[in-house]
């Protein structure tokens, strides 16, 4: 993303925001066709709902930190490597308020305020000297970052497991011979509805609008008032409690916390970025979702994917989409002017 | 002429120092200086590739890992030299080089960083996968194990070779090609530059350096690759040290791979915070805080520094 192609996208493009507005049809006949796919499997086998069901809440949670890292990449033209980290880290800050007695809920709460001040703290202590400077510079400080907040998590904590109280129990649904977990079901709940919320944010408010402007066109934006400064960093914020919200839905799925815990979701949710087209917060969640269900189903169904390939195919997804459909499922392709 | 013999100077003083380091350090202490010598090759390498041609790279610990598994494996099973284990780890990551770089073509950019930083999660999953041939967690032994001297000279002759071929690549046709790659892609297509070849051959080079750094890790962990010494944070640790580097200077590239060798050692007596968990708190600060003061590396700074003189 030059300046050059931020200040003049060609003319006659649409909206970027309407992600969902502009599928092509190939991309929508795709997704229908999946979620067909899954619906008649689903209902012909117990275990294949299962784990369809699981997928799907895994899923959500890559979807919420794919689109943390779209927000971030949107705002600020920087893919943040630190952003699972950060995620990690708010999480045990949830575990330490619990610690002091509060509640699961309330201190769930009080750890999405403090990672939404956290991200704007970084983003303009840390990111906005490099931002304009290379892409190369602005990997490295947030990679910095991610052995940064890697450091100060196990300094303060120590590496060894650590137990949260589950937010949903253990309750299991029976729904026509399927077990499905509370947990599954909680898990993707808190997820889409945050997700929604950022999203009305986004479309619906005066400051959602402000923040559009300053991604889309900085120096208009500028032009017309906006604090083009805050709202980038209020979007790192918002992307900071994206974060937080999957690591804290990610947490449970795990059993158990440890600094580690985000790393290979972190290459999930690239991937799921990817896959939606790095520009798209719709797509980065679809795209969530997809690598999901899709990473459950195949570990079960291809008995040469054991679990150990899980990264590897995720890896494998990211360069197939790259390769092949570089744009994604929902990105436009990019032009670029000499 | 002048800048020349200062050239010359500098490389007969850090091969002095070399040279003469053995006698007047302990044994744990020529142990870092030989990490150093396996850092300075590394970073080397990465340096052609994202110095040089632009492209970043956040897998070479994965070429580390191949590398190193090359010695490990060829040792265990054929009692091979180590010495030519390390020309086998070279060529064996040359060929790979050009494979990954082909893909890499393609992309540039924040996509070339998510790709290879995808590959260096990666790889190191594949020996828990194919455990029988790769040792699983447990890792591969090598049949023989080396000392602390013989690393060091290993690894620093080692760097003295490769550190010749890289200038020998970079001063010519080659190198001139990979600067215009980096500068415009458009120019230097239309200056007649053939962007797969180069692009694909930087990759190559830069990730048969990792390879042979790969080799020499692996034998200062007493011969044995490990999927978890290969982890992300290896490579990590490259493209840091890349970046403290800075640009095509011999002192650059020392002070890139002391910082990433020594530095999370040095920093484990750090007060406070300086124990076993600390020192990651102490690295990163010290990433983040040379990114942000030193935005062309020490090479960049020296430069500017020598302008003031």
């Amino acid at each position: 993303m030059t300046a050059l192609e931020r200040s003049s996208p060609p003319p006659g493009l649409p909206r970027r925001g309407a992600a969902l507005g502009r599928v092509v049809p190939p991309v929508g006949v795709l997704l229908v066709a999946a979620a067909a796919g899954l619906l008649v499997g689903s209902l012909r086998s117990a275990v294949f709902a299962q784990l369809t069901v699981q997928g799907l809440a895994l899923g959500a949670v890559y979807g919420s930190l794919a689109l943390a890292l779209v927000l971030v990449y949107r705002a600020t033209g920087v893919i943040n490597f630190a952003q699972g980290e950060l995620a990690m880290a708010t999480t045990y800050v949830a575990y330490q308020l619990i610690q002091w007695g509060l509640t699961y809920w309330q201190a769930f709460f009080a750890t999405l305020a403090a990672a939404f001040v956290l991200g704007m703290v970084l983003e303009m202590a840390l990111v906005r000297p490099v931002q304009h400077r290379s892409t190369i510079a602005a990997v490295i400080v947030t990679v910095g970052l991610f052995v940064l907040t890697d450091g100060v998590v196990t300094w303060i904590w120590g590496g060894a497991f650590k137990y949260m109280p589950s937010p949903f129990g253990t309750a299991i649904y029976h729904v026509g011979g399927v077990a499905i977990a509370r947990l599954y079901l909680g898990m993707l709940a808190v997820v889409l509805v945050s997700v929604l919320l950022v999203w009305a944010l986004f479309q619906f408010t005066k400051l959602g609008l402000g923040m559009r402007a300053a991604a889309l066109r900085p120096a208009e934006a500028a032009l017309v008032g906006v604090r083009v400064d805050w709202m980038l960093a209020i979007g790192w914020g918002l992307a900071a409690v994206l974060g937080a919200v999957a690591g804290l839905m990610a947490e449970p799925s795990q059993y158990v916390l440890e600094p580690t815990l985000m790393q290979p979701i972190l290459v999930y949710a690239f991937a799921a970025a990817v896959l939606g087209g790095l520009e798209s917060p719709a797509g980065a969640v679809v795209g969530g979702l997809a690598l999901g269900v899709s990473l459950n189903l195949i570990v079960q169904y291809v008995p040469e994917v054991t679990s150990e390939l899980q990264l590897p195919f995720a890896f494998a997804v990211l360069l197939a989409v790259l390769l092949l459909k570089p744009a994604g499922l929902f990105g436009r392709s990019a032009a670029r002017r000499v | 002429m002048r800048e020349r013999v200062v050239t010359l100077g500098s490389l007969l003083a850090v091969g002095a120092a070399l040279a003469a380091l053995p006698f007047a350090l302990s044994d744990y202490n020529l142990g870092l200086a030989a990490q150093v010598g396996i850092f300075f090759v590394a970073v080397l390498g990465l340096n052609i590739l994202t110095g040089y041609t632009g492209q970043i790279s956040i897998g070479h610990g994965a070429f580390m890992a191949i590398g190193g598994y090359t010695t490990a494996i060829l040792s265990r099973d054929h009692h091979t030299n180590l010495l030519l284990t390390m020309v086998a780890a070279f060529a064996l990551c040359f060929l790979l080089g050009l494979l990954v770089g082909l893909p890499a073509l393609r992309l540039s950019g924040v996509y070339l960083a998510l790709a290879t930083f995808a590959f260096a999660v990666s790889v190191p999953q594949l020996p828990l996968k194919w455990s029988r041939f790769l040792g699983g967690r447990d890792g591969v032994q090598t049949s023989q194990t080396v000392s602390h001297p013989w690393l060091y000279g290993v690894a620093w002759t080692a760097s003295a070779l490769l550190f010749l071929l890289a200038w020998l690549v970079l001063r010519g046709r080659v190198g001139r090609a990979f600067r215009a790659v980096r500068d415009s892609e458009i120019a230097a297509v239309a200056s007649g530059i053939e962007l797969p070849v180069y692009k694909t051959l930087a990759f190559g080079i830069s990730a048969a350096y990792a390879g042979v750094a790969g080799s020499l890790f692996v034998l200062a962990t007493n011969g044995y690759a490990q999927p978890s010494e290969f982890g992300v944070a290896l490579s990590l640790q490259l493209l840091v040290g890349a970046a403290v580097a800075g640009l095509g200077s011999l002192w650059g590239t020392l002070a890139g791979a002391a910082f990433v060798g020594l530095l999370p050692n040095v920093s484990s007596s750090v007060p406070v915070i300086g124990s076993e968990h600390g020192q990651d708190v102490v690295f990163g600060a010290a990433v983040v805080l040379v990114m942000l003061l030193l935005p062309d590396g020490v090479a960049g700074a020296l430069a500017r520094l020598r302008r003031l003189a």
